[in-house]
């Protein structure tokens, strides 16, 4: 199998408080990775700083060929200009816990918002690609809603197919359906496990366990900024070696 | 149970449905409304029979002096409106720049213009020639400054720019006030900073910093008349010069209130249309 993603020691503290302890994670194309963890043990921040929401203090992720965020110069990391930060930034769609939708677009015009502007897309080619996605996470009749408009699950599906557009080469989801209320988080998983059997490479921080196991193919548990336990789903969730990740997984499985 | 019923209905004695019922009636409601019309009575009739010449007003109302004037007025609220918003734009990015030049510079823009009165303003440009004798810019221009610095074009800079330093404060706000977590969707597909402000933070800023927007145009509308002092020949200016001449002051001053107030309905009628425009996404659930 062929890495598609893989961080290298990755570091993050905010003042002072460390809460990524060096990182090491790879994900070949076509996996889904979903990292399970207690609240506050670092796993937004991980996302954040595969895709360079955040800098990491030291290490760096490395994505489909580039590192993100830095050109390797010799033996030093420079710092790419923003523009090229954030064409690497693209090749990464991320879906967040509270959607972030665009308030004055409406969902066709989220969608298309990215392919416009950053890839230079026609607004007709940009609308018959994101017509097709909005179709495929069952949106398309809310083409013309506003983002105030939509249920929670609604908005999360718009997110996804707004990230999709950008044909990015894997798909980052921080806790996508924690936001929603319960009945509306099956609509959402739908859709992901649609794009997981299509191909997609997903990493996919969550506390849904039921999905972890069912669709990921491996699994790693972090816990106060560390990875305490990687494999495969079956395995990690059915006898973890580490004894905090046994009480954290006893307590999420209760 | 018996106990609970006594003093109440008993449920046997309940009325049948579809009895009419009587509203409860506000005789204060009745008698507030009473004085108030009064009141408004006495003062109509109290200015019928002023010593006010209502045929004048209604003479000069439709004067051409007094239009020509109002166009001014009109021209210079817009014209100053724009350069103020344009001011409150850029001061108003500079406020949150990384750069703290930049930063400081605009704090130092807000800081002066706002904290002097608009009328001082006006009256330092009109008067700035004692200052710069010529305007001189290398290769560009060489001309002296009283060509320049026309009534209106003082009138433009200063209303302008102490329009633009309160803008200022209300785009930063604005701006502030757009969701962080919109501005790293955006980063995340790929937008550069500049993208980002243009199609993501401003256009929401714009929504709301509507109201805002809205107040800066009634006001500039009236605050023009404050150019009468730098001999702008604006609607109050030219009223003035009728009234040193024919001595019907009143007259004329009320005939001014009348345009004005025309001009600051039409603003607000022009300001809930407006309104009513940005504000379509924040529509109801469908
Ligand atoms: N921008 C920030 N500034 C300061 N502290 C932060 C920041 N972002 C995260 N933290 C802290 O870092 C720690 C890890 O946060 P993170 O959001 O990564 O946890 P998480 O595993 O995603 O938790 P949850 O399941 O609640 O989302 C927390 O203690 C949090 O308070
Ligand atoms: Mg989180």
């Amino acid at each position: 199998m062929t890495v598609a993603v893989r961080t290298v020691g990755v570091r993050k503290a905010f003042s002072g408080h460390e809460v990524l302890k060096g990182i090491d994670l790879e994900v070949s194309y076509g996996e889904v990775l979903c990292i399970l963890g207690p609240s506050g043990s670092g796993k937004s921040t991980l996302l954040r700083c595969i895709n360079h929401l955040e800098m990491p203090d030291s290490g760096y992720a490395w994505v489909d060929g580039q590192i993100i965020g830095y050109e390797l110069r010799g033996k030093a990391l420079h710092e790419l200009p923003v523009r090229r930060l954030r064409a690497q930034q693209s090749q990464l769609g991320m879906v967040f816990q509270h959607f972030n939708l665009f308030a004055h677009r409406t969902v066709i015009g989220n969608v298309i918002e990215g392919p416009m502007l950053v890839r230079g897309q026609t607004r007709e080619a940009a609308t018959k690609r994101g017509m097709e996605l909005l179709d495929m996470v069952g949106m398309a009749a809310k083409a013309e809603a506003w983002p105030s408009q939509l249920s929670g699950g609604q908005k999360q599906r718009v997110a996804i197919a707004r990230a999709l557009a950008m044909e990015p080469r894997v798909m980052l989801f921080d806790e996508p359906t924690s936001a929603l209320d319960p009945e509306l988080v099956g609509e959402v998983l739908e859709v992901m496990k649609r794009l997981a059997a299509a191909g997609t490479t997903m990493i996919v921080v969550t506390h849904e366990i039921g999905f972890a196991r069912e669709v990921a193919d491996r699994v790693v548990v972090m816990i106060d900024g560390e990875i305490r336990e990687a494999g495969p789903a079956a395995q990690v969730l059915a006898n973890p070696s580490d004894p905090r990740v046994r009480t954290f997984l006893g307590r999420v499985l209760a | 149970m018996a106990a609970e019923t006594k003093q109440g209905l008993s449920p046997q004695d309940l009325p049948p449905p579809g009895l009419a019922v009587r509203r409860l009636v506000h005789p204060w409601r009745w008698v507030a409304g009473a004085v108030v019309i009064a009141v408004l009575a006495l003062l109509v009739r109290a200015f019928a029979k002023g010593q006010i010449r209502w045929p004048i007003v209604g003479e000069f109302l439709a004067a051409d002096v007094i239009v020509k004037g109002f166009g001014w007025t009109l021209l210079l609220t817009f014209a100053a409106l724009a350069l103020g918003i344009l001011l409150g734009f850029v001061f108003g990015v500079m406020r949150l720049s990384a750069n703290p030049v930049l930063r400081f510079a605009a704090w130092l823009y807000v800081w002066i213009f706002r904290g002097t009165p608009v009328l001082l303003q006006l009256l330092i440009w009109f008067n700035i020639a004692l200052v710069f004798p010529r305007l001189y810019i290398p290769g560009l221009v060489d001309v002296k400054m009283v060509e320049v610095m026309t009534p209106l074009v003082a009138a433009v800079l200063g209303l302008g720019m102490n329009e633009g330093s309160y803008l200022t404060e209300a785009v930063r706000g604005g701006i502030l006030s757009v969701d962080r977590g919109q501005v790293e969707a955006a980063h995340t597909l790929g937008m550069t900073p500049g993208q980002t402000m243009r199609r993501i933070m401003l256009p929401q800023t714009m929504r709301l910093i509507l109201p805002v927007l809205g107040n800066s145009a009634v006001g500039m509308l009236k605050f023009t008349s404050l150019a009468a002092t730098i001999a702008m020949p604006e609607m109050l200016n030219a009223a003035q010069r009728i009234y040193f001449i024919n001595g019907a002051v009143i007259e004329l001053l009320f005939v001014c209130a009348i345009w004005y107030l025309a001009g600051t309905t039409l603003l607000s009628i022009g300001q809930y249309y407006l309104e009513r425009h940005f504000g379509r996404s924040a529509g109801g659930r469908a």
